[in-house]
């Protein structure tokens, strides 16, 4: 039986996360989150419109699933640490998705202004998910900073090329005490099991979502590899301990 | 001026000699290439990817889906003046052109303003003919001044300016730029500018650049098709945009392939860029450049620009007037060209959501 993941005091039974920014109409929202059930939406608050109600894309996302701003546009923490105080005035809530880049053509993050945001915002109340490139040095400097969660990413964003970082993203698994939401790169549904079959707590997936030619589908379809990527990694897991159980059954008798 | 300066070499390359040895098997290698190089996009420009119009299609919207997704900005323009000092003999709006010239007042800038964000609009882009003596650096400053607190995203497309003026315009809310070379070709840019202080090649050259070293965010480049070789002008427009790019990766860089269109005046296009190259150039700019924006404006006929749409384009012009001040008041001002889509902002967004489109009106956050 799996425990549900939890973040920032919520819990969330669904693990995968789903993006908006990419998507043909807002108003798919709510039956995207109703076919994969997930309980977390991202959104971009340069998108955020709120003098025009119809485009206006927080009220599309249904009552009770947390909204997830980012920081797109920033280039920098103090940029970051702006746009959030402006989603939460916007009424986007206390969760926060840094996001600092200064290079369009492939997006990396900058793991060192997102670590300064991070520390920033987390003492101002924020639940901070910070978006960066895997590397154990940053993520490290990510808990101290008071993150809520680090979100690696597996590739480029948009690039659908799946978790060529995997190696990388393992030593988190392994050594941060923090959940790691896999961002970025996640193509397709078999990218999602990967992610969680190694032992990643969440996926979040924006554009294979978004511009496929049947988002709610493809939610679903996300959605059931993250659950079947988690069942994998839990039983695994159950494995390895009774594997360490019985490994030495004769212990008590040659004693 | 790293960026302008690296260009410069460009203008030596031997575009016609290349071109005369692509083959189509060379066009067919690129398109399953997964980065592409200076030469492979003149490849893409030249007459032997012509047949090859429904693959780079295919590719295009592919990769524009992968970086902007289903998502067309709108914006709209706002002349807010016509005087002009320039001779650029192709303009409406040049100074031998005898009409009553106009300049808005900062209240009529703000009555058009307010008309503009009760039709929607968030990204506006502010346009002046060029007379720095009439509409000077501190009037554009008033200007951006006023509206700034009225729109997320304020753009200006106007005579080139100094990097500390740009600076200065982007304290008070200036944060995008648009700047035409109108041709890469110095002998064509020196005869279809006679006079005027347009007659600098350099200085407009150097524009985005300086526009870049100040801060803005986006930048939209471009030729005037219609002066020069097209081809030529294309492949410069190319490699101005990837030298840019290289030194100032942090900009959204953009670009836009505006085609001559009948102005006021008995100006006759040299060159014609056809549909079909105007389309494959498109493409080439979308495979060669997958993260640049491309706006499309309404210089192109409805039906033109409905079905390129979904094929590479991210940003468009909506209910555009291009005489000054067109929103707030009927006007008889002359324009500075002929609008071939006159369509409202409701009918261009119904025409991007049956597309399978979301017309966005905000992209943006107007404290960056």
């Amino acid at each position: 039986m799996d425990s549900p993941l939890v973040i920032g005091g919520k819990e969330f039974s669904c693990r995968l996360f789903v993006g908006t920014g990419k998507l043909p109409s807002s108003s798919l929202i709510p039956e995207i989150v109703k076919s994969s059930g997930t309980q977390m939406i991202t959104v971009a608050l340069r998108r955020v419109n709120l003098s025009r109600p119809e485009e206006n894309i927080l009220s599309y996302i249904p009552e009770g699933v947390v909204v997830l701003p980012n920081t797109s546009g920033a280039r920098n923490a103090e940029e970051a640490v702006r746009i959030a105080r402006l989603a939460r005035e916007a009424g986007c809530g206390n969760f926060v998705k840094i996001e600092i880049i200064h290079e369009m053509d492939y997006l990396m993050p900058d793991n060192e202004e997102t670590i300064k945001a991070t520390a920033l915002l987390a003492k101002e109340g924020f639940v901070v998910l910070p978006y960066v490139m895997p590397d154990l040095i940053a993520a490290q400097k990510l808990v101290d900073a008071g993150a809520a969660a680090v979100m690696p990413l597996g590739s480029p964003i948009g690039s659908h090329r799946g978790l060529r970082t995997k190696d990388l993203i393992a030593m988190l698994i392994e050594k941060i005490d923090l959940p790691i939401i896999v961002d970025a790169g996640i193509g397709k549904p078999s990218h999602a099991a990967e992610a969680m079959e190694m032992g990643a707590d969440a996926v979040l997936v924006n554009t294979a979502i978004a511009t496929s030619v049947d988002p709610v589908a493809a939610a679903r379809a996300f959605s059931l590899a993250v659950e079947a990527g988690r069942i994998s990694y839990l039983c695994q897991k159950a494995q390895e301990s009774l594997y360490a159980q019985a490994s030495s059954p004769l212990s008590g008798l040659l004693s | 001026m790293k960026a302008t300066t690296e260009f410069l070499s460009w203008l030596e390359y031997d575009i016609e000699g290349f071109v005369s040895r692509v083959t189509s098997q060379d066009v067919k290698r690129v398109l399953r290439k997964d980065s592409l190089t200076p030469e492979d996009f003149l490849c893409l420009l030249s007459p032997a990817a012509e047949g090859f119009l429904e693959e780079m299609a295919i590719l295009s919207q592919k990769i524009t889906a992968h970086h902007f997704g289903r998502a067309i900005l709108l914006f709209a323009p706002l002349y807010i003046a016509d005087y002009c000092q320039n001779q650029c003999v192709y303009c409406g709006f040049r100074a031998q052109n005898r009409f009553p010239r106009t300049k808005l007042s900062l209240e009529e800038i703000r009555k058009n303003g307010e008309v503009l964000s009760e039709k929607g609009f968030r990204h506006i882009l502010l346009l002046t003919g060029d007379a720095p003596s009439i509409t000077p650096v501190d009037f554009l400053e008033e200007v951006l001044s006023l509206l700034s607190p009225m729109f997320d995203s304020l753009a200006v497309e106007v005579y080139p300016l100094s990097e500390e003026e740009y600076l200065r315009l982007r304290r008070v809310g200036l944060d995008g730029l648009t700047i035409y070379q109108e041709t890469y070709d110095r002998e064509v840019y020196d005869e279809v500018h006679p006079a005027g202080p347009k007659k600098d090649y350099l200085w407009r050259l150097g524009t985005p650049e300086r526009g870049a070293l100040a801060g803005l965010r986006w930048i939209t480049i471009g030729a005037l098709y219609g002066l020069a070789n097209p081809l030529h002008d294309a492949f410069w427009t190319g490699m101005h945009l990837l030298t840019l790019k290289k030194y100032y990766p942090s900009v959204e860089w953009g670009l836009s392939l505006p085609r001559m269109n009948p102005a006021e005046g008995d100006f006759v296009p040299t060159y014609h860029l056809s549909d079909k190259k105007f389309v494959q150039f498109l493409f080439a700019f979308r495979i060669f450049f997958p993260t640049a924006g491309i706006t499309l404006s309404t210089r192109e006929r409805p039906q033109m620009r409905d079905i390129l749409l979904p094929l590479g384009v991210t940003k468009v012009s909506a209910e555009s007037h291009t005489e000054v001040g067109g929103y707030a008041a009927q006007n008889h001002h002359i324009p500075q060209f002929e609008v071939a889509d006159n369509r409202s902002v409701e009918e261009m967004i119904a025409v991007i959501r049956s597309k399978g489109f979301e017309p966005v009106f905000k992209d943006w956050v107007g404290v960056l």
